[in-house]
C-alpha cells in the first residue's frame, strides 16, 4: 500500500543532489527502494539513504522528474510505496565500499549498519570534482576509514574510482566488497574483487514501473531489479550481456545504456 | 494421476496454465522463466505496430491480497524489434501465443500477420484493454467491429486465433458471439475490470491515466461468470482468465467451461513460482475430486442442467 507522506527536511549534499527525509513506518532494510511518487508527476524509484522511521533519499538530477523533486520545498505531500526489493547482508566482519557519485546514497546506510555492529568499513568514493563527493562526512563521522578519487584532482586520487577500489583490494583484505554506480564502473569493480577473491556486490538501477515483479519493465537477463535486485552478487549479473550495455526504455525495448 | 495436459484449439499444452499477456512478456527470457517456473504455455505482451512507451508512473495500485489496479497503457516494444524477444523464448522450446493490439481491422491484421512470422502458434487479440484511448475495448465493447477485426486477422494468417474481450460492457455473449462469427479459433476472457482509486488527502486519482483496470481476487467471481455465459453460447473454446491463485481457482474455471486459464496478477502477488504451485498441484486435486483428466472436469459444471441459463439475473 501507498502512504502519503511530507517532506520535514530537505538537505543540500553537493551542488547536484539533494535528501529529502520524511516520517514512513515500515521495515526497511539498507539496499532497499521505495516508488517515491510526486502528486502530478511521476513515481520513481529512489534506493533509500536513510532507514528507519525517518526515511530520507537522496536524488541527483536524472531526467525531468528527478530534477523537479530536487527542487520541492519541505511539506510537500509525496506518496511512498515500499520498501521492496534486496538486501545488503550485513555479516560481513571487513567491508570495502565503493560509491561512483550519487550511487553512494545507499551504501551509506548500509555502512553505518555494518559499523554499529563491530565491523570495519572502508569507503572509496568517486565523483567528478572535490564538492560533489557524497556521505564523505558522514561516512567518516561513523567510524570507516575514507579514501576519495576525483575526475579532476581537486582533491585525493586523480582518476578513477575503480582505480582506488583495485588498489585497496590488493592491499588489504575484504570479506565483501559493496559497490553503486555507473554499470561499467560495478563491472571494474567486480574484475578486481575476483582477482583477489573477494566477494563483490551490485546494486542496479533499472527503469521501474510495477515494482512488483510483473510488468517487465526493470528485466535484466533472467532477473526482475525490482524483486531479485536492486542488490545482486556480481557474479549473477556482472557477465550478462546487457549489464552495462544495455537498458531497456519505457516501452520495453533494448537501447545503449 | 490424472492428465493435465490441455488442447487449445489445436494447440498442444502440457498443462492448462499460460502466463496473461501484460504480465512479464516484455522480454524473451523473461517468457522463458514463466515457463520453465511451470506455465503451460505463455501470452505476450500486447505489442502494436510501433513502440509505445505507455503511462507515466503510478501505474500500479495493489489492495491487500483481494486486487490490484492498473493502468500501463499497452507499454511495448513494437512489432519490429519484438520478433528477437519471442525467438529467445522459442528457442527454449517455450508454446508462445502472441498478444496484439491496434486500432482497426486493418491495424490488427497488419501487425498479427507480421506476428505470426514470429514463430508464435496462435494469436491473441487484445480487444479488451479497459484504458487507452481508440485502441482495447474502445474497438472491442461493439460486437460488429469485433467481428470486423476478428474476420480481417483470420484472413490474414494461418494459425488459430483467439478474441480476448471485455467484462466492461452490458453483453459480453454478444461479444463471444460476434468473435465466433468472425471465425476466431475460441476466446479468453477476461481482461481487467474499468476501475479507478483516489486519494482523499490528495484529492486526487492515484493512477497517472486516472482510470485502470482491476485484477486479482476481486474479480474471480466475475470472470466465472463470463466463462460460464460463453460456454453456454458458443462452441469454440475459452480461455479462462480472472484472479486464479490456486488449483481450486483453476478447476472452477474449467467447471465453467474453461479449456485453459490464464495466470497474471498472481504472479505479482507471489512471485512465478505460482506455475510449479499450480502445475505440481493439479493432478492430485483432480484425482481427489474424481476427474481422470484436466478435459473431464471442461464444463462439468454445466452438466445436467436442462438448459441454459446464460441470461442476466433479474
Amino acid at each position: 500500500m501507498r502512504q502519503i507522506v511530507r517532506v520535514t527536511e530537505r538537505v543540500q549534499e553537493t551542488p547536484s543532489t539533494v535528501t529529502l527525509r520524511f516520517d514512513h513506518a515500515g521495515a526497511a532494510a539498507p539496499g532497499q527502494f521505495v516508488m517515491l511518487w510526486l502528486p502530478g508527476d511521476d513515481e520513481l524509484p529512489m534506493s533509500l539513504s536513510w532507514v528507519g522511521d525517518r526515511k530520507g533519499v537522496t536524488v541527483k538530477a536524472m531526467g525531468d522528474t528527478s530534477r523537479r523533486i530536487l527542487d520541492i520545498p519541505v511539506g510537500t505531500r509525496l506518496g511512498v510505496r515500499g520498501p521492496y526489493g534486496t538486501k545488503f547482508d550485513l555479516s560481513r566482519q571487513r567491508v570495502l565500499l565503493v560509491g561512483g557519485g550519487s550511487g553512494t546514497a545507499v551504501l551509506a546506510p548500509a555502512a553505518e549498519a555494518a559499523l554499529a555492529q563491530g565491523a570495519h568499513v572502508t569507503a572509496a568514493l568517486g565523483a567528478t570534482t572535490a564538492n560533489e563527493l557524497l556521505f564523505e562526512d558522514r561516512l567518516r563521522s561513523a567510524g570507516a576509514k575514507i579514501a576519495v578519487a576525483t575526475d579532476d584532482g581537486t582533491v585525493g586520487h586523480h582518476g578513477f574510482v575503480t582505480e582506488l577500489a583495485d588498489r585497496l583490494l590488493h592491499e588489504a583484505t575484504f570479506d565483501v566488497v559493496w559497490t553503486c554506480g555507473p554499470e561499467k564502473m560495478m563491472r571494474k569493480v567486480a574484475d578486481s574483487g575476483r582477482s583477489v577473491g573477494a566477494p563483490v556486490v551490485f546494486s542496479v538501477e533499472r527503469h521501474m514501473k510495477c515494482a512488483l515483479g510483473m510488468c517487465d519493465a526493470c528485466s535484466l537477463g533472467p532477473f526482475h531489479v525490482c524483486v531479485d535486485g536492486p542488490v545482486f552478487p556480481a557474479e549473477q549479473i556482472a557477465r550478462l550481456d546487457e549489464f552495462g550495455r544495455f537498458k531497456r526504455d519505457p516501452s520495453g525495448r533494448l537501447v545503449a545504456a | 494421476m490424472a492428465a493435465v495436459e490441455a488442447n487449445l484449439a489445436g494447440i498442444r499444452l502440457r498443462n492448462p496454465f499460460l502466463l496473461a499477456s501484460g504480465i512479464w512478456g516484455e522480454s524473451g527470457e523473461s517468457l522463458r522463466g514463466a515457463y520453465e517456473a511451470g506455465a503451460g504455455g505463455v501470452v505476450t505482451k500486447s505489442i502494436g505496430a510501433v513502440p509505445r512507451d505507455g503511462y507515466p508512473n503510478p501505474t500500479v495500485e495493489t489492495f491487500e491480497s483481494w486486487g490490484m489496479l492498473n493502468a500501463m497503457g499497452l507499454p511495448n516494444p513494437g512489432i519490429v524489434e519484438y520478433p528477437q524477444e519471442v525467438a529467445r523464448a522459442r528457442a527454449a522450446g517455450v508454446p508462445v501465443i502472441g498478444s496484439v493490439f491496434a486500432g482497426d481491422a486493418d491495424g490488427f491484421a497488419d501487425v498479427g500477420r507480421r506476428m505470426e512470422s514470429t514463430g508464435v502458434l496462435a494469436l491473441e487479440l487484445n480487444l479488451s484493454c479497459p484504458h487507452a484511448k481508440g485502441l482495447g475495448s474502445e474497438v472491442g465493447s461493439d460486437p460488429g467491429e469485433v467481428e470486423r477485426v476478428v474476420r480481417a486477422v483470420v484472413r490474414a494468417v494461418k494459425i488459430p486465433v483467439l478474441a480476448k474481450l471485455t467484462p466492461n460492457t452490458a453483453d459480453v455473449v454478444a461479444l463471444g458471439l460476434a468473435a465466433e462469427r468472425g471465425g476466431a479459433a475460441g476466446v479468453s476472457a477476461i481482461n481487467t475490470l474499468r476501475a479507478m482509486s483516489i486519494d482523499v488527502t490528495l484529492r486526487r486519482p492515484v493512477l497517472a491515466n486516472g482510470l485502470g483496470g482491476l485484477s486479482g481476487a476481486a474479480v474471480k467471481p466475475v470472470g466465472l461468470a463470463v466463462v460460464w455465459q460463453l460456454f453456454d453460447a458458443l462452441t469454440v473454446p475459452i480461455v479462462g482468465i480472472g484472479g486464479i491463485r490456486t488449483v481450486d481457482d483453476s478447476i472452477a474455471y474449467a467447471l465453467a467451461g474453461a479449456r485453459a486459464v490464464e495466470v497474471g496478477t498472481a504472479v505479482a502477488f507471489g512471485g512465478v513460482g505460482v506455475f510449479g504451485e499450480l502445475s505440481r498441484g493439479l493432478p492430485g486435486r483432480l484425482d481427489e475430486l474424481g476427474f481422470r483428466s484436466w478435459e473431464d472436469a471442461v464444463g462439468a459444471a454445466h452438466a445436467g442442467r436442462s438448459r441454459p441459463t446464460s441470461s442476466v439475473p433479474s
